[in-house]
């Protein structure tokens, strides 16, 4: 049931007066899990984002994988949250009703330079404290993978690598910290940070004091860093592009395929989602503009000829999405997690890729920074306990659930054909604890609009919907 | 739990295919004939048509709603049921489909099921034009509904890519909209031309730009010239593929020229029982056409109802470049009714020619114009010379 007289969700006008005990910059899956961790306990929490939405920058726009961490540099802050992360997240997931597909990885390589990198990988793998992974000869790779093109020399196979929902993950953060009495202020940027016995923020919608903060604000952490007086690293919004195959394209394709990491970068890879279509990407490419996330004429040839010798049946497919994210990259190899007690600050920085596998590993380390320099977290209590709506095509969705739509009816009424997407499920995202911000943002919480046709037969519905819920 | 029904025909669609054929079974005595229709109306794509022009002959005032009205009143009237909201999701038989409507879901079992899907214009992204995902970018289809069904905001400043007529009822609709056409841009040579707004040829969009909203489209012509066009508002009309999903889940052969369903002459798929008709065969052409489709579909399901064997695949029928698709794409008969060729490039009076395994079929000038937009019709005497056992059927220019 969706509870909306008791939430806080705000989007325009001033923010509320007095003083928070902790502010969390950024709502993105790193900060809205941090915000839910800190919700536990008897504080007055404030979550604040420059988006009308949550997980509406890095977020949103990523691969979508929940990761073992086999492949992160052994004895690294990463490398700990991730297989942390992988674990709670897994079972967090599993609670909450987020889809994840177990599908397992492989890195396939194509070529000598990447075979004879297999091993290393391998050994890495245990370092990391995974044991699963294994070397496969080429037939195996083949079997397994009967529509990869021509070259194959082998795989190491990660079975623990999974397929995740990334946006109903950010979501499911940020509604039961909401539910549980986090403020959650969107279309709030912060300008100004002037720090005493509290600190003052000053944002695009006014003023916000608190005591404790925590910046989360991914591409833009770097900033808030400086507003504090700290410049100990530099984010590079590194762009990837990614092109969305049709649905019709889910059979090609059994595991989630990685490249072998090499000299050149990590490469490009081809994984199913769990909204039943098939991924290609990202590419990698460093920018200065935190704001580009254009795809680019040279960007879509690239991902289509590596995506032609890996899967050339794919490349026939209808595509249904072209978009671009930004990766939050530092030049260091771990992730800038830093706390600056004396402030009562915390930053949570340079969390890459991994970030929504680690999240909540990443928020549980947080708090503990946070206690330690002096937040009281006495009275931790459980929190209820959320579940979301199911956008995971292999669970069962509302359009095909008979009892569902025999106790509503309006879970019958399809208003998106291509994505199979419901007039309940449309009401229901409207309605609930966080609702969108925009058209797009109800595309992530239902998938309306986001398929093969792209609105030409509901996006005048969807919209009409939308507005609607607006008035 | 669903409910198990059986009926005699299942129609999927109530587009000018589906309608017309369900008209003309009911009206012979077929037994129960279903349509199904996904949408809340039943009609198909000219209910959004506000443009005169349909019918067949063609009457200059009539309107697609009107049109899809008509067709709607003469399947019902023959005795068809018409059934709005009701979404086949996917198979559960051969001849068995699964839907979900508000009143649950059903396993509809038929002893002959048409596919009569329609199509749909891609969009930008499978078009795979680069830049920025702000609003205001749509295709004919999403303006068309906006505007005529939903009374929608439409931006104020738009730019129309493709043109073909489908672009003419987009520059039409905009207008209607309030909003000014700042041109019409195509990747072809030549287009065509709305009284009032430039056209800009051998044009295309090499990126979008603005964030949010849409603030303007990069324009890269042929010659290497680039430019930037401020709009709010961007349609990407034509350029249609058939809505094939069912059709694929099903396991019916697609034809790669057309992406539609694989048929013969008699609408026969390449699955028993399973026909296919109207622009789910071919990408968008006149509604009177699709309907004529319809029509002629229906003595071969009646046949089939009445127990005919369902022949074997015969050649098929393949096109060769500039030529993009043409149908029927299988000869398992001498084909009574004229074949439908499209080209990639315009062509005036062509001299078409029909091979198999080396020998010539066919030869003749067709005294007619094709575009990328318009098909040629073709004579079909000639398939009669066709080897029933023998290889591809080809045609080509020359």
């Amino acid at each position: 049931m969706t509870v909306t007289a008791t939430t806080a969700v705000t989007t325009g006008g001033a923010l509320p007066g007095g003083e928070y005990d902790v502010t969390v910059v950024g709502a993105g899956v790193v900060g809205a899990a941090i915000a839910r961790e800190l919700a536990r306990f008897p504080l007055r929490i404030a979550l604040v984002d420059a988006s009308d939405d949550v997980g509406d920058g890095t977020s949103k726009a990523n691969t979508a994988i929940l990761h073992t961490g086999f492949d992160a540099v052994p004895g690294s802050l990463e490398s700990r949250l991730v297989r942390e992360g992988h674990r709670l997240l897994a079972a967090y997931a599993a609670e909450s009703g987020i889809p994840v597909e177990p599908l397992g990885a492989l890195l396939v390589a194509w070529d000598d330079e990447q075979l004879a990198a297999l091993p290393g990988l391998a050994e890495k793998a245990v370092r990391n404290g995974y044991r699963a992974a294994r070397i496969i000869a080429a037939d195996e790779v083949r079997a397994r993978e009967p529509e990869l093109g021509p070259g194959v020399l082998g795989a190491l196979d990660v079975p623990g690598e999974s397929i995740i929902c990334p946006w109903t993950t950010t979501l499911a953060y940020a509604t039961q910290a909401v539910r549980a009495g986090v403020d959650l202020h969107l279309n709030c940027r912060v300008q100004k940070v002037t720090s005493g016995e509290t600190h003052a923020l000053a944002t695009s919608r006014g003023p916000l004091r608190t005591r404790y903060l925590v910046n989360a604000a991914g591409l833009y952490a770097d900033e808030i860093d400086r507003l504090l007086g700290h410049a100990d690293f530099a984010v590079t919004p590194r762009r990837g592009q990614l092109i969305v195959f049709d649905e019709l394209a889910r059979g090609l394709v059994r595991h989630v395929l990685l490249p072998v990491p090499s000299a050149l970068g990590k490469g490009v890879l081809v994984s199913p989602t769990v909204y039943g279509n098939v991924m290609l990407g990202p590419t990698a490419e460093d920018l200065d503009d935190k704001t580009d996330t254009g795809s680019t004429a040279e960007g879509i040839a690239l991902l289509r000829e590596k995506g032609r010798r890996i899967l050339p049946a794919l490349l026939e497919e209808e595509v249904t999405a072209v978009y671009a994210g930004l990766r939050a990259a530092t030049g260091d190899d771990d992730y800038a997690i830093r706390a600056h007690p004396a402030q009562r600050y915390v930053t949570v920085g340079g969390i890459r890729s991994t970030g929504l596998t680690a999240s909540m590993a990443i928020a549980a380390h947080v708090v503990e920074l946070l206690a330690d320099g002096g937040l009281p977290v006495a009275g931790a209590r459980e929190l209820e306990p959320v579940r979301m709506p199911n956008l995971g095509e292999a669970f069962l969705r509302p359009y095909r659930d008979a009892e569902l739509i025999a106790r509503d009816p309006e879970y019958g009424r399809i208003v998106c054909h291509c994505e199979r997407v419901t007039r309940g499920e449309i009401r229901d995202a409207l309605a609930s604890a966080v609702p969108p911000g925009s058209p797009d943002g109800l595309r992530r919480r239902t998938r309306a609009r986001g398929g093969r046709c792209q609105g030409f037969h509901c996006g005048a519905a969807v919209r009409a919907l939308f507005e609607e819920a607006r008035r | 739990m669903s409910r198990d029904r059986t009926v005699d025909v299942l129609v999927i669609g109530a587009g000018p295919a589906g309608l017309a054929l369900a008209a003309r079974l009911a009206g012979a005595g077929a037994g129960r004939v279903e349509v199904l229709e996904r949408e809340q109306d039943a009609g198909g794509v000219p209910r959004h048509c506000h443009h005169g022009g349909f019918g067949g002959p063609v009457r200059p005032w009539l309107t697609g709603p009107a049109y899809a009205r008509r067709a709607v009143r003469a399947a019902t009237a023959a005795g068809a049921t018409v059934r709005t909201g009701v979404s086949a999701t996917g198979w559960a038989g051969p001849l068995t489909l699964e839907t979900t409507s508000p009143a649950g879901l059903e396993r509809i079992a038929a002893r002959a099921v048409v596919l009569a899907t329609g199509a749909r214009e891609r969009p930008r992204s499978a078009r795979l034009v680069p830049g920025s995902r702000p609003a205001g970018v749509l295709t004919t289809g999403e303006l068309q509904q906006s505007v005529h069904l939903y009374g929608q905001d439409i931006g104020r400043r738009a730019v129309v890519v493709g043109a073909e007529p489908v672009a003419r009822h987009a520059v039409r609709t905009l207008r209607r909209a309030g909003a000014e056409v700042v041109a019409v841009i195509t990747e072809r040579s030549r287009g065509t031309a709305v009284p009032g707004v430039p056209l800009l040829t051998a044009t295309t969009v090499a990126e979008l730009r603005g964030r949010g909203r849409l603030s303007g489209v990069a324009l890269r012509h042929e010659d290497g010239r680039c430019g930037l066009l401020a709009c709010d508002t961007v349609v990407f009309t034509g350029d249609w593929i058939p809505d094939h999903e069912l059709a694929r889940r099903g396991g019916v052969a697609l034809d790669p020229g057309t992406r539609g369903p694989c048929t013969d002459a008699s609408f026969r798929t390449s699955v028993p029982g399973v026909f296919a008709v109207g622009n789910a065969l071919h990408g968008v052409e006149r509604a009177a056409t699709a309907a004529g489709e319809g029509d002629a579909a229906a003595d071969p399901v009646l046949a089939r109802l009445a127990g005919a064997p369902w022949p074997d695949p015969g050649p098929p029928l393949v096109v060769r470049a500039p030529l993009l698709w043409v149908t029927p794409n299988r000869l398992t008969d001498v084909v009574g009714r004229p074949l439908l060729l499209r080209s990639a490039e315009p062509l005036t009076a062509p001299v078409l020619t029909a091979a198999q395994d080396g020998r010539l079929l066919w030869r003749r000038r067709v005294p007619a114009r094709a575009t990328s937009s318009r098909s040629l019709t073709l004579p079909p005497g000639w398939t009669d010379r066709v080897d029933r056992s023998g290889g591809p059927v080809v045609l080509a220019i020359g």
